[in-house]
């Protein structure tokens, strides 16, 4: 499967979905559809690299952990990040993210994200892959 | 929502009676069209918080609800603590004492439309807004401290308002029971830069004229008449908030398991309020409402000195501050007894009545003032808590329009360049930095906040006071 993400519709907010091959590969996408809720990935250069690391006790929880942590170094940084190399292991995930300090004229970023919910939160097997999806409040 | 699933208690109350896991019925309130225009999430959301232990009376729906996060957005759920009651983190949600602030400014519609123009820029470009914007207080970790203990009073003694603010917010300005040291170093890391900003998303600073009073004695009461020009600000409790959301969100789905609560959906994760997690949640949470009352009270600072600027004949006085993403622990009245409730209010305003020991003498009279914010082409309204409004829903009543489709949508609808010239064509500056994000906020993206305000009034939830409606609005 080649990787990608998009965006679902929910009632007041917006929900993000990662396509892959691999678990990780999804969750790659699902943080790149997280970063396309606030600007257009592309624009954002991956000049300065970031880890992040984080453990839940389920794929879900991890998975909702991963994008609230982007969500936290997003914040604390004033970054953007596109591009994204997750690993995964039992219950605990580490990556390295890349991106940029924002840029208010170049960026336009259309809105903060507070947080990622755990409404339509899923982690599942599909054909030839996987697909995580779930719901952030902005 | 299909309404043959629900039974009509009344033109403006629908019932669905408790059945399976569900320890109380559900009941919403709203016209006939708002519940056919309504989400069926609503009734899924509002029937699984009704199967959550502890909680009395009713699961309630207010005539604004939609789709939220466990919670409805628009719900309301009273726990008992001695009867194994929770508290939600989803059930309060990531915005933290999200609410509204109104401010009188003793100006007319013919003071403010002469100086509109630079009012808008001199608004924009004080008040930080948007995403990445930062403000200009910073605070050290002692300062922190006082201020999540001490909330928009502990502003106002740094000089950020007047005392007599206080008595307009609700708690005093300062929520009790505030535990700083439960605020994880994160989340007051995440506020470090965002003392008096307003955010972005459905957050706004709007000048508003009042052009319709309902209630004329309640409304001179508040000293609201047509014409007047007040300013209301909406916000909440920033990064800090959203990161104790995030923090216990998780801590509680894995508590919820470990104590063998099964949750229909993992966003109403919850602990028992005599748990560890449960009190810690507390402590952290109403630091938080005093971080948002804080941030209110620090933009209306700011707000003062634009307006001392530009139009220096201003004086902005407090009308009241309202938050709508809280639990509170209150009294109230259920089957005949008076019962100590930890009321979640999830997108719904508290509306105490006429002679509740919590309001302020100069509020006895009328009741609190219940401030419901429309989108950016609309109105909002000024409404008045009833003394019946305990019997119907806890003492609470609406919010806001609420949202008639997604962002999603709506961006795919309105471009944000549009809705700016469509609006100044009528009179009203939007100043913004995101096109996208005023596009995502379109008017036409949310219900029709009139019918939404006519059946709180007609329901007997809040009675309608008075409508506002924007000169300028600063969006972030």
């Amino acid at each position: 499967m080649t990787p990608y993400w998009e965006h679902f519709a929910h009632g007041a907010d917006i929900g993000v979905r990662g396509f892959g091959s691999t678990k990780a590969q999804a969750f790659e996408q699902a943080a790149l559809a997280l970063t396309a809720v606030i600007v257009d990935p592309a624009a954002v250069a991956p000049r300065e690299a970031v880890a992040v690391e984080c453990e839940a006790p389920d794929d879900e929880l991890l998975l909702a952990d991963w994008l609230n942590r982007l969500i936290y170094e997003m914040a604390i940084r004033d970054m953007l990040f596109s591009r994204f190399a997750v690993e995964l292991y039992e219950h605990r995930l580490a990556a390295q993210v890349w991106g940029e300090g924002t840029d208010l004229q170049r960026h336009h970023p259309a809105v903060e994200i507070k947080g990622a919910t755990y409404t339509a939160l899923a982690v599942k097997p599909v054909a030839g892959g996987w697909v995580v999806q779930t719901v952030v409040d902005v | 929502m299909d309404l043959q699933r629900l039974n009509c208690r009344s033109e403006y109350e629908w019932e669905i009676p408790a059945r399976g896991a569900m320890r109380v019925p559900v009941v919403i309130f709203g016209s006939e069209a708002l519940l056919r225009d309504m989400d069926d999430k609503v009734y899924e959301q509002a029937a699984n918080v009704a199967a959550l232990p502890g909680i009395v009376g009713a699961s309630y729906a207010m005539p604004d609800a939609h789709w939220g996060y466990g919670f409805p957005i628009g719900g309301v759920a009273a726990f008992d603590a001695d009867e194994g009651g929770v508290v939600s983190a989803g059930g309060v949600g990531f915005d933290i004492s999200c609410g509204v602030r109104c401010l009188r400014t003793g100006l007319t519609r013919a003071d403010i439309l002469p100086v509109q123009r630079r009012l808008a820029e001199a608004l924009y470009a004080h008040i930080p807004a948007g995403v990445g914007s930062h403000g200009a207080i910073r605070l050290d970790a002692r300062e922190t401290d006082a201020m999540l203990a001490r909330g928009a009073r502990w502003a106002v003694d740094r000089g950020w308002g007047w005392e007599a603010d206080l008595e307009r917010v609700e708690e005093g300005g300062a929520m009790a029971g505030a535990e700083p040291r439960q605020v994880s170093p994160e989340a007051k890391k995440r506020q470090r830069d965002e003392m008096g900003t307003l955010g972005s998303g459905n957050h706004y600073l709007e000048v508003q004229e009042v052009t319709a009073v309902y209630d004329t004695a309640i409304a001179a009461a508040y000293g609201l008449i047509p014409g007047d020009v007040v300013v209301m600000i909406h916000c909440g409790s920033r990064g800090l908030g959203h990161q104790i959301g995030t923090e216990f969100l998780k801590r509680m789905a894995i508590a919820a398991s470990q104590e063998g609560i099964a949750l229909p959906d993992r966003e109403l994760a919850c602990a028992p309020l005599n748990s560890e997690v449960g009190q810690e949640y507390l402590g952290a949470m109403r630091a938080a409402i005093n971080c948002a009352l804080a941030n209110r009270q620090i933009l209306t600072h700011l707000v003062r000195q634009v307006f001392s600027d530009v139009v220096p004949a201003a004086r902005l006085a407090l009308l009241y501050d309202v938050s709508h993403n809280t639990c509170k622990v209150e009294e109230h009245r259920v089957d005949g007894r008076k019962r100590r409730l930890y009321v979640h209010r999830k997108g719904a305003t508290r509306a105490f009545g006429p002679g509740h020991p919590e309001l302020p003498k100069s509020l006895q009279a009328t009741g609190q003032p219940v401030l419901i914010g429309g989108s950016m082409g609309t109105g909002s309204y000024v409404l008045a808590g009833t003394r019946e409004s305990e019997e119907r829903a806890f003492s609470s009543a609406c919010h806001g329009a609420g949202r008639a489709m997604s962002r999603h949508q709506a961006s795919k609808i309105w471009h944000g360049r549009q809705v700016i010239d469509e609006l100044a064509s009528r009179g009203i500056l939007i100043r913004s930095p995101s096109w996208r994000g005023v596009a995502e906020e379109a008017p036409g993206a949310y219900k029709d906040v009139a019918a939404v305000v006519d059946s709180a009034d007609a329901a007997g939830l809040a009675r309608k006071v008075a409508r506002l409606e924007p000169l300028v609005c600063v969006k972030g």
